[in-house]
């Protein structure tokens, strides 16, 4: 019966379709319920501290590591590029400029997503699996304002740092490469970077940046963690959607807010 | 509630992330370079200021001595009105040219400074009376070809002006 086949196809894309919407309009209001209950995170600062050392001080390493090799690359790269034109005095502000704009806030974000974003997930949902959740809601302690802001607010505090920690360490991995190992000079390396690098324009920009980045990040990992199935299964798959959809996310806003903040520059 | 070592890490990773905005300000941008409030502003017009942006150094024998402020198109003169914030240190006698200048080949524009003979000094609000607009390679290419013809056709009355022009 092809009419009955057509049907249920019909049906499964309506269902998805409004699954979806669903699923974006819960979100929506857990991300409201938690700003407005996130007076708790700032009362007891020690819940928010916990988790900053959770998700940030724990996402160190990486971000440093990463961003000495991403800085390190660039040097290279660039340099490879720049000297065919004669002018690798320019490396500096092409090293400092991608990863100011770019690839601090973006890399950092990416990477807070995998290392912060998936633990908080996989946290949340098995305290929801272990019921854990269900019995604070017991004991009238809101989970949202004990468990759920004190995460949020140490991701929205962690990532602008984490980014400026990996824009500056990418600056000194450049360096590393194009003045000391290759030889570029030392003075117009920096002196071209500081002529080309504006602190308004690129660097506050980047920090608005990672904000913006640390909360759609945190926003994602907590929800699919409080939306998650109670099963294992739910879980697991909970944690490979928050690395996913905070991937598109940091790279669709990165897109968005380009064009807002770098037309006509 | 007492002090843990969590507090000692994250307070170490707060200072840390701190330093390193601090170092992206000074070191890698541009906060602390010249940008003192004690300086003064002057404007020039120029027929044509080809590739010129705001912020781009003005310099007198090669040192940066301040930034232009504002580019403006002047309505009634038909001319670019260039507004220019020069450091208080720094003092020109009145009759100062400005020209706009290109740092290599492929380089920023810049405006660089020739200091005159006068001995009053260039005020708050005063004009640079001679300027020099950028140079625009299809008018210079176009000179060229021109200087060329007129010198192939009439070889016993080459035109010394227009060659004077070119080599300028």
């Amino acid at each position: 019966m092809p009419h009955r086949k057509i049907g249920f196809g019909l049906r499964s894309i309506g269902h998805s379709l409004i699954d979806g919407v669903w699923r974006l309009g819960y979100a929506s209001r857990f991300f409201f319920v938690t700003l407005i209950s996130s007076g708790a995170s700032f009362r007891r600062i020690h819940l928010t501290i916990r988790e900053i050392y959770f998700s940030g001080v724990m996402s160190l390493i990486i971000i440093i590591v990463s961003g000495l090799f991403v800085g390190m690359v660039l040097g290279l790269q660039g340099y490879e590029t720049l000297q065919k034109y004669g002018s690798e005095s320019a490396l500096g502000s092409l090293v400092a400029l991608s990863l100011v704009r770019e690839l601090g806030p973006v890399l950092a974000a990416l990477l807070f997503a995998s290392r912060a974003g998936s633990a908080i997930t996989a946290e949340i949902g098995l305290m929801k699996a272990t019921e854990q959740i269900s019995a604070m809601e017991m004991m009238a302690v809101d989970p949202i304002s004990r468990v759920v802001a004190p995460r949020f607010w140490a991701g929205v505090i962690s990532m602008p740092l984490l980014a400026a920690m990996f824009s500056a360490i990418g600056v000194f991995g450049g360096y590393l490469v194009g003045v000391v190992l290759i030889g570029v000079d030392e003075g117009s390396f920096w002196s071209q970077m500081q002529a080309a690098v504006d602190f308004r324009q690129d660097i506050v920009n980047g920090v608005i940046k990672s904000v913006v980045f640390g909360i759609a990040v945190t926003a994602i990992a907590l929800f699919e963690g409080y939306d998650a199935p109670p099963t294992a299964e739910g879980v697991s798959h909970a944690t490979t959607r928050t690395v996913v959809t905070s991937a598109l996310a940091v790279l669709a806003l990165d897109f968005i807010l380009t064009a807002f903040m770098f037309r006509g520059v | 509630m007492e002090r843990t070592t969590l507090d000692l890490w994250v307070g170490a990773f707060v200072v840390g992330g701190l330093i390193a905005l601090t170092i992206l300000a000074f070191k890698v941008g541009n906060l602390g370079g010249y940008d003192g409030s004690e300086a003064y502003m002057v404007y020039g017009e120029f027929d044509n200021i080809g590739g010129l942006k705001i912020k781009a150094p003005i310099k007198s024998s090669g040192v940066v001595v301040g930034r232009v402020a504002d580019i403006q198109f002047d309505n009634g003169k038909f001319r670019a009105r260039v507004s220019m914030r020069i450091g208080k240190q720094f003092q020109f006698p009145k009759d100062t040219s400005a020209a706009i200048l290109t740092s290599g080949l492929l380089g920023e524009q810049y405006i660089g400074l020739e200091a005159g003979g006068d001995e009053a000094n260039l005020k708050n609000g005063d004009k640079f009376r001679l300027t020099q607009s950028a140079m625009v390679l299809e008018q210079l290419i176009g000179q060229f070809l021109f200087s060329k013809a007129s010198e192939d056709g009439d070889k016993k009355k080459a035109d010394g002006g227009d060659k004077k022009a070119v080599a300028q």
